[in-house]
């Protein structure tokens, strides 16, 4: 069993808990050729996908996983950046109760507030992305999708290239993946890339040169850029290209049979080049069917039915298909 | 959960010339085998369809495809249980639309697991037939579900559990009667 | 008459301590000596406690004028009281900003009215604390204020430093400054490091403190000011002071008990640990607790600063900064320095008030002909701090249901027991 009352980061699962997640989305991945995708396991349960950051992506694919599921959602989306003052988190937090869902998904632009909505409601809590903290339902498909084309997570070279200090699917990741004793490489300019996330986790190492952050890797992920930031002077565009972006010619350097990752959405021209975005070693779409089974999966298990003490049917039944 | 055992149902023999007389019972059902698969329900349904499609190819030469099939998903219990089970995979490589379907279970009870697996059945596609063929028939049924195929028909109380060992699954191959201690 | 009998009086200023009573008159202390007797006194038994002189907070906020939903002058000055605080200097960043007499009188006169212990108001630098004219400071002196500070930010720049530093010097006024680089603070909530990495929240570097504690004291150099940073939380901005203080410039500084208590690695994403200056690391830490020791670090101080709770129960990033402060000083001091034997009980009294008194320019003892302020407390009664039981306004502490060794037993204001446990 997940033993898990909200996923609000991977920092925290074990490595047990990693693979059993990873294995429990197989079943899911196999309902995504199913002709009828539909099923009653969660019918009745209401699940709130509270996004207060704009994000197309990741709120459908958690919709369409409840809705597969057969549960219904409840959309809360609401602006919540430093600069609009919308309604402070703790009311929307009480709204939702009000309303009583069986679970909720939450995306906000600050880190910890799925913390505190988990800490204010009785219901499990998935964190969806928050602030730069964690994205663990991110790094989860990653995983599975790594753990599809190589077999095993265990001795892999992970290169995450980018801005690393300001991306939460990168924090995931390295918490998840260095659980399994995989050499992380993070790879991108100086200001993004400090030395100090040497300490995050063990396995890991910093290099502000690209040829070096590729070398040898068997999977690449690549970030997304954000070239303008609040409070922070800008690196011109072309620059970055000229020195990180993922070409053609660069990812020559890792080896053969090395994937391409990408969280998307992908700014084709920036971070990666249109070739290898599309290219044979992309697994970007992949990722996306991946995103559908993990959350399934986890919606299953932290949707998971009666509180702990109740009854089991099984003792009655007493020929339950085991 | 403590139990005592009351009596022995099917001998390790017993369960294998069962199994023979189920696999002719199925051929010559089925009118030459045509478009005829068998789906074994997990877990222990499974090993007994696998067993039944060997039966089938030496006695009849026919290959029968055997599909396993999960039903954790479609269990009408679930916001009972306390905490979701584990899901196993749906193995089913074959399509599913107009095929003439078996379904293969150990014990028949009180109907609910066959119309899950009638549920994720009916999700792949759309059989021409489905029925049903079981080990044992231990009455007590709670919807309007019968086997077509039967090993053995038992009479038993609500307190009494039937349980199977197969020898893929267990450490040993018999079918008992037992009481479950207070 | 007020006989505080059988206590242990811990007098820095007059390097004593013995067993002694003090009789008080009035506002004034009359005697201290041993076994004395004063009929027709009011007896306050100090058998196990120490007697000391009454402590200085040289850093606090009570909100009033503006800010009343988090605190008021009465409320605050309580919760001094029974933090062992006889006297409290209130930062001018209220609503309006104390820049001008009129709010000064203000404060002055309301906390004559309610308040529970002395209020020294700390006038602003600037007009607004807004970085761009100098305040009305000389009126204010006359009002009352006793030194000038923008706290809350850092003075704007270095010219405004020196300008401020010049005028006040003649006026026998210590400068404040609450030392920030603010393109390098922009945007960020907690101190910067591996722990904010992984926390993902905004990190501030440690030298956006030690910047600004550089750039004044080069003022200082050049206008021989009497300069006193607040709240300082980084070796680097420590080390800038050590060296001034060995060129012989009237450079100060005080802690807060969080920064002597806590590091970066406390928080998590309770708004009860975050604040301005933000926690610092080990290191940090434990150079402050060698400076407040060594005497590189003059005085403690606590920050006291007041949210009402709808006000921090939002998520980290939008919290306000600062924590309570009074009612948990002294049992820190006590638990993290005196206890570990890292200080003496002493060198405690000297942090809390002689060194404050010091750098207002004033003595704090206990002899006859001095105010009656007194601060009694004991160093192993066991007590739970309960913030639910605090007179403040606000609950934002980090320390609440923690238990200390060491305690505030009673408070005497101008001869008056304002608080007694």
């Amino acid at each position: 069993m997940l033993r898990l009352s909200h996923l609000l980061g991977t920092e925290n699962l074990s490595a047990e808990q990693v693979s059993f997640i990873l294995d429990q989305a197989k079943p899911f991945q196999e309902f995504q050729r199913h002709p009828l995708k539909k099923l009653a396991t969660l019918r009745g349960k209401t699940v709130a996908i509270a996004f207060f950051e704009t994000s197309t992506r990741t709120r459908i694919s958690f919709t369409t996983a409840a809705s597969r599921l057969g549960a219904d959602t409840m959309a809360l989306q609401a602006e919540s950046s430093s600069l609009k003052k919308g309604e402070s988190l703790i009311d929307t937090v009480r709204t939702l109760e009000a309303m009583r869902p069986d679970g909720i998904v939450i995306r906000h632009a600050s880190s910890g507030a799925p913390e505190f909505v988990a800490q204010r409601l009785e219901i499990p809590v998935l964190n969806a992305g928050d602030g730069t903290h964690e994205h663990p339902t991110q790094a989860l498909l990653d995983a599975l999708t790594i753990r599809d084309r190589k077999g095993a997570l265990e001795g892999l070279n992970v290169t995450i290239l980018g801005d690393i200090l300001h991306s939460r699917v990168a924090r995931s990741n390295i918490h998840l993946l260095s659980k399994f004793g995989v050499k992380i490489t993070l790879c991108g300019p100086a200001m993004w890339a400090p030395r100090e996330l040497e300490k995050l986790a063990p396995g890991i190492r910093v290099t502000h040169c690209l040829e070096e952050g590729v070398a040898g890797a068997d999977v690449v992920m690549v970030l997304r850029v954000q070239t303008e930031r609040i409070n922070e002077p800008a690196i011109p565009p072309d620059e970055y290209i000229a020195q990180f972006q993922l070409t053609p010619a660069r990812i020559k350097l890792a080896k053969p049979d090395a994937l391409v990752m990408h969280p998307g959405p992908i700014v084709r021209g920036l971070e990666i080049d249109s070739a290898v975005a599309d290219g044979p070693q992309s697994c970007v779409l992949e990722q996306v069917t991946n995103g559908l089974a993990i959350r399934m999966a986890l919606l299953y298990h932290l949707l998971g039915g009666a509180p702990a003490d109740a009854p089991h049917p099984a003792k009655d039944r007493s020929n339950a298909s085991d | 959960m403590p139990v005592v055992e009351k009596r022995q149902l099917l001998s390790a023999e017993e369960i294998g010339r069962t199994l023979s007389r189920l696999a002719h019972e199925i051929v010559e059902n089925s009118g030459g085998a045509k478009d005829l698969a068998l789906i074994g329900v997990r877990r222990r349904g499974v090993p007994l369809a696998e067993r039944l499609a060997k039966q089938i190819r030496s006695s009849a030469n026919v290959e029968v495809p055997v599909g396993t099939l999960d039903i954790t998903l479609y269990r009408d219990d679930l916001s009972q249980v306390g905490s979701h089970p584990v899901v196993q995979s749906t193995q089913i490589d074959f399509p599913v639309d107009n095929r003439d379907l078996v379904i293969v279970d150990d014990v028949l009870y009180t109907g609910r697991t066959i119309r899950a697996a009638m549920n994720g059945l009916f999700d792949l596609g759309r059989p021409r037939r489905i029925q049903l063929c079981v080990l044992i028939d231990r009455g007590h049924r709670e919807l309007p579900v019968e086997a077509t195929f039967i090993g053995r028909k038992v009479q038993t109380s609500d307190t009494e559990i039937v349980e199977v060992r197969l020898r893929e699954v267990d450490a040993e191959e018999r079918v008992m009667l037992v009481d479950r201690v207070p | 008459m007020l006989l505080i009998k059988n206590g242990r009086v811990l007098d820095p200023a007059t390097k004593t301590d013995a067993a002694l009573d003090v009789l008080i008159d009035g506002d004034r202390i009359s005697k201290v000596g041993s076994n004395i007797e004063a009929s027709g006194a009011e007896i306050l038994d100090a058998r196990g406690l120490i007697v000391a002189p009454g402590f200085i907070d040289l850093h606090c906020h009570l909100r009033e004028p503006g800010g009343e939903m988090s605190e008021t002058i009465e409320t605050g000055t309580k919760s001094a009281a029974r933090g062992g605080f006889t006297a409290v200097c209130c930062m001018p960043n209220t609503q309006p900003v104390n820049d001008n007499a009129a709010v000064t009188r203000s404060i002055v006169e309301r906390a004559a009215a309610v308040g529970a212990v002395r209020v020294w108001p700390i006038g602003a630098v600037s007009k607004s604390s807004k970085g761009e004219s100098l305040a009305e400071i000389s009126a204010m002196k006359a009002a009352g204020i006793v030194a000038v500070s923008d706290d809350g930010k850092p003075v704007a720049t270095a010219r405004l430093m020196r300008q401020v530093m010049d005028y006040c010097t003649p006026l026998g006024l210590p400068v404040i400054d609450h030392c920030e680089d603010p393109s390098l603070f922009a945007g960020g909530v907690m101190r910067e490091g591996p722990h904010s990495l992984k926390l993902g929240l905004q990190g501030i570097p440690a030298a956006s403190e030690s910047i600004c504690v550089g750039r004044d004291i080069e003022m200082a150099l050049l206008t021989g000011a009497r300069l006193h940073i607040a709240h300082m939380s980084a070796n680097a901005s420590l080390a800038y002071v050590r060296a001034a203080k060995r060129s012989g410039l009237r450079v100060t500084c005080e802690v807060t008990p969080h920064h002597f208590t806590l590091t970066d690695e406390d928080v998590r994403y309770d708004t009860s640990y975050k604040m301005n200056p933000p926690l610092a690391s080990r290191a940090d830490r434990d150079a402050l607790v060698s400076g407040l020791a060594d005497g590189s670090v003059d005085c403690i101080a606590t920050d006291h600063a007041p949210h009402h709770t709808a006000s921090k129960d939002v998520e980290f990033d939008r919290a306000p900064f600062g924590i309570l402060g009074f009612e948990t000083a002294l049992a820190l001091g006590l638990s993290e320095l005196v206890h570990p034997g890292k200080l003496s009980l002493t060198r405690l009294v000297e942090l809390f008030a002689t060194g404050p008194a010091r750098i207002l320019g004033m003595e704090r003892k206990l002899a006859a002909g001095e105010p009656a302020d007194v601060t009694i407390f004991s160093a192993d009664h066991e007590w739970t701090y309960r913030a639910a039981d605090s007179p403040s306004k606000s609950r934002n502490t980090p320390f609440d249901g923690r238990t200390f060794r060491g305690a505030p037993m009673a408070t005497v204001v101008a001869g008056r027991v304002v608080y007694l446990r």
